[in-house]
């Protein structure tokens, strides 16, 4: 096992696996958005009190679940990184941030725009689900402005690293925000006491296209930390032998 | 055809919704390639140099 996951985390390893699994993830992921959206605008009967307006739930859930998650990934990346010092969970957190800034802002975007009919208002300032969620975009920004200002990677790794976990602390406060205090967001829909507040016809696209996305962001984290690890090794052998293939002359 | 478009009069609030949706799915694909891209570029550069001293 051991054995196993240190190879795994051995960049020049990581950087082959990693190219042959980033269409495991983008393909079925795709295929999953597709059927869920599909059957989330045209198949799922429309809600009793939102109407056809409660399809945004289709693409804001699937938005706000990712950019909690990838901030759970960077906080603990750059937390067994600060730890462990493997070198692998630097690139995962460096690489987490802009993706999880682009989710926070889909999130609080179609929220917004699903928050003007049902609400009357595009923005609620004091509301704490909206709020806090605002909260974890700038500190999204303000993890990738700390690396950005920081030349030296590993000094830069580890004052962002502690920035990422201070700033943990917003992820239970969003997540219990409509519990803890009067939100005009509305509670959990799938996971709550007495099961889903939602019928299998509406549920069942909305399962797919969480998973989906899941599956996309995977692709794309993915992505993004080979591009990190090509950039932190670019001073070893193995870099040269991929970018510079067997027989090209330097 | 209309009244699917329609969305009950919430149409705008739902296309508009997914279609943000697609443009940030669209940006991250871009923006991650186009940076793997540079950085890969940017490497070969440095390597070449050297190996050329």
């Amino acid at each position: 096992m051991w054995k196993w996951f240190h190879k795994l985390a051995s960049p020049p390893h990581f950087y082959a696996l990693s190219a042959k699994m980033i269409p495991w993830f983008f393909v079925p992921g795709i295929v999953l958005i597709a059927y869920g959206s599909w059957t989330g605008l045209f198949v799922a009967p429309a809600d009793y009190q939102q109407g056809d307006a409660f399809r945004i739930i289709y693409v804001h859930v699937p938005a706000a679940y990712l950019s909690m998650m990838a901030y759970m990934i960077m906080a603990i990346s750059a937390g067994i990184g600060l730890i462990w010092r493997i070198k692998l969970s630097h690139a995962v957190a460096a690489a987490a941030a802009p993706l999880g800034a682009w989710f926070t802002f889909l999130a609080l975007m179609t929220g917004s725009i699903w928050g003007r009919p049902m609400w009357g208002t595009w923005w609620e300032w004091g509301d704490p689900r909206l709020t806090s969620e605002l909260i974890m975009l700038f500190l999204y920004f303000g993890y990738m402005a700390l690396r950005a200002a920081i030349d030296d990677t590993g000094k830069a790794d580890k004052a962002s690293a502690v920035l990422a976990l201070v700033g943990a602390v917003n992820i239970p406060i969003i997540h219990f925000s409509v519990e803890w205090w009067s939100s005009l967001h509305q509670g959990a829909t799938i996971v709550r006491e007495g099961g889903p507040a939602m019928p299998p016809e509406m549920l069942i696209p909305l399962l797919a296209n969480i998973f989906g996305f899941t599956l996309v962001f995977g692709a794309l984290l993915l992505g993004r930390v080979r591009t990190e690890v090509l950039f932190r090794e670019r001073r070893k052998r193995w870099v040269r032998d991929v970018v510079l293939p067997a027989g090209a002359e330097a | 055809m209309n009244d699917v478009l329609a969305m009950g009069g919430y149409g705008a609030y739902v296309w508009t919704s997914f279609g943000l949706t697609l443009g940030v799915l669209i940006i991250c694909m871009v923006q991650g390639r186009r940076r793997h891209a540079r950085v890969a570029s940017d490497v070969k550069i440095r390597i070449r140099a050297m190996e050329a001293e």
